[in-house]
């Protein structure tokens, strides 16, 4: 299996870190063959932010990603920049707080913004929502490799908040609509 | 026994480093090798070692050379511009026969030019871009576990042939992540030290590599970049010691040439063959697992400089040969000197990628 998962949203939400995370997760702890690159420079500083994530159980030539089937959307801009060229087949996972359009594919919607801020306290951590939210609708890595490299890439003491922001994406996901 | 990571190839490049024994570091930031300068500056205290912030990249690649002479190894770690301001006292390194390691993370020039794109446009200037006659070795990475790899690699070669050792990754290489197994540990190849009572600091062996006289052991050596005799005194008006001098730091390299060049070879009866290095290869590693029926053949250099010009005749049935490139051929230039066959320079300017798709086509035409 092959999976080419884009991730953008703007400069500060954690959108790097969050494509560093699923790289993780799927490298270390389901051991598969993963490239994680991002858009550098300063259009990503602010502007739409964008990390990119393949995934293969075969090795990987190419490192930039060519046909992206799972995007992770966290702003506007993000989704007019990427997410509106997302393809029929393709599935995306979006923040209802922060997207008003809505793709031409399968899409999943996670209020991550305001849970992180009014539920968990953090805004920052509305990235690690959408990931839980993004592993329960994709299954592109196991749930437990999402939460050690989730753990291994957090700051010492936000330990529980991350676990807790996880868990709340997951549950609180919805189907969106077929596109 | 080794350890899986899953690191930024900069990263990668720096542990590489560390496990190589390289304990000193002198440099000055740049985009997009910044990273390299950054784990350091966090690595090396903690192991006994030193992370200098330079003022700029002349004194950084200053820094390195003293640290060498005092049998440290040790590295800088730039992109083009900072490559640039390098190149006088990378001269006096190569005519010192200083080991050290320059790390050059290519982004589009010439100038500032692109600062977080990635470039190929400083191979020849790594070969050539000091003034007068020597040669280096200059590595290719073309992922993460060879970043690591080839930085230890590099720090081997610099104390082996005692020369400056370039890593020519860029932008694409230097900062995407990938898996990577990390060793327990390295080999190492120690520098060889002069301790034979009589021999002269500059004196050299048959392989054409002096013994290094290490500061602090006695030898009371002297270090010039002027033309110096055997025992290091300048000698700048003998045009027999000039040239001497001069022809060994040119073959003590290529005269090892089969012994230094590392390359790979693919579909070695390919009539249609791609040569190519660092990142580029990535894309054409890609055209080969996507038309495994066209037979089309590649040539992988790892080791850019010394060229190895023996390497195309292993393809025997090439017809063509398709070398793409982050700048405009410079090495598909020196591709040409050395074969007959038409060479297709593929080059890509800008900072993305060859795709897959366009050198495709490029090979199916000349099929």
């Amino acid at each position: 299996m092959r999976h080419e998962i884009l991730l953008s949203g703007f400069g500060g939400q954690g959108i790097i870190l969050s494509s560093v995370i699923l790289g993780r997760a799927a490298a270390i702890y389901d051991l598969k063959h993963v490239i994680q690159t991002q858009v550098y420079g300063p259009e990503a500083r602010g502007g739409a932010s964008m990390g990119g994530v393949i995934i293969d159980d075969e090795p990987i030539h190419y490192p930039k990603l060519r046909r992206p089937d799972i995007y992770l959307i966290m702003s506007q801009e993000g989704f007019e920049r990427y997410g509106a060229k997302a393809e029929a087949g393709a599935v995306m996972v979006l923040d209802s707080d922060l997207v008003q359009s809505r793709p031409g594919c399968r899409y999943f919607e996670v209020p991550a913004t305001s849970v992180a801020k009014k539920e968990l306290g953090k805004v920052i951590v509305a990235n690690i929502v959408m990931l839980g939210a993004l592993v329960r609708a994709t299954g592109v890595v196991s749930e437990g490799a999402i939460e050690r490299a989730t753990l291994e890439s957090v700051p010492k003491g936000t330990e529980e908040l991350n676990l807790k922001a996880l868990k709340r994406g997951r549950e609180l996901i919805i189907m969106g609509g077929e596109g | 026994m080794t350890m899986r990571r899953f690191l930024q190839g900069n990263i990668a490049c720096a542990e590489g480093a560390i496990a190589a024994g390289c304990r000193f570091f002198a440099g000055y930031p740049i985009t997009p090798s910044t990273e390299v300068a950054e784990h350091m500056a966090e690595r090396l205290p903690k192991m006994g070692g030193t992370f200098i912030q330079m003022e700029d990249e002349i004194a950084s690649i200053a820094a390195v050379i003293g640290a060498s002479w005092t049998g440290k190894r040790a590295m800088t770690a730039t992109s083009g511009p900072g490559l640039s301001l390098m190149m006088e006292n990378i001269g006096y390194a190569a005519m010192t026969e200083t080991p050290c390691v320059i790390v050059d993370i290519q982004r589009g020039g010439p100038s500032t030019g692109q600062p977080t794109m990635a470039s190929q446009g400083d191979m020849l200037q790594a070969r050539f871009g000091s003034h007068g006659d020597y040669s280096i070795i200059a590595l290719s990475p073309s992922g993460v576990q060879e970043m690591y790899e080839m930085t230890v690699h590099a720090f081997n070669m610099a104390d082996r042939y005692r020369i400056p050792v370039f890593l020519m990754a860029d932008e694409i290489v230097g900062h995407m992540r990938e898996p990577m197994e990390v060793p327990d540990s390295v080999l190492i190849i120690q520098r060889r030290l002069l301790e034979e009572e009589g021999r002269k600091p500059f004196e050299p062996r048959e392989d054409l590599v002096p013994d290094f006289p290490l500061f602090g052991h006695g030898h009371f050596v002297h270090v010039t970049g002027l033309t110096h005799d055997e025992r290091g005194y300048p000698s700048t008006s003998n045009p027999e010691v000039h040239e001497r001098l001069v022809k060994r730091l040119v073959q003590k390299v290529e005269g090892a040439r089969r012994e230094i060049a590392m390359f790979d070879v693919v579909n070695p009866d390919a009539e249609v063959v791609f040569v190519s290095y660092g990142a580029p290869s990535r894309s054409v590693q890609q055209v080969l697992h996507d038309f495994p029926g066209e037979g089309f053949g590649h040539l992988r250099l790892k080791t850019p400089w010394p060229f190895p010009e023996w390497a195309p005749g292993r393809f025997e049935n090439a017809k063509t040969f398709i070398f793409p490139e982050l700048n405009m051929g410079q090495m598909a230039r020196e591709l040409e000197r050395h074969v007959d066959q038409p060479v297709i320079s593929v080059p890509k300017l800008g900072g993305a990628l060859h795709s897959p798709e366009e050198l495709a086509k490029v090979a199916m035409e000349e099929r």
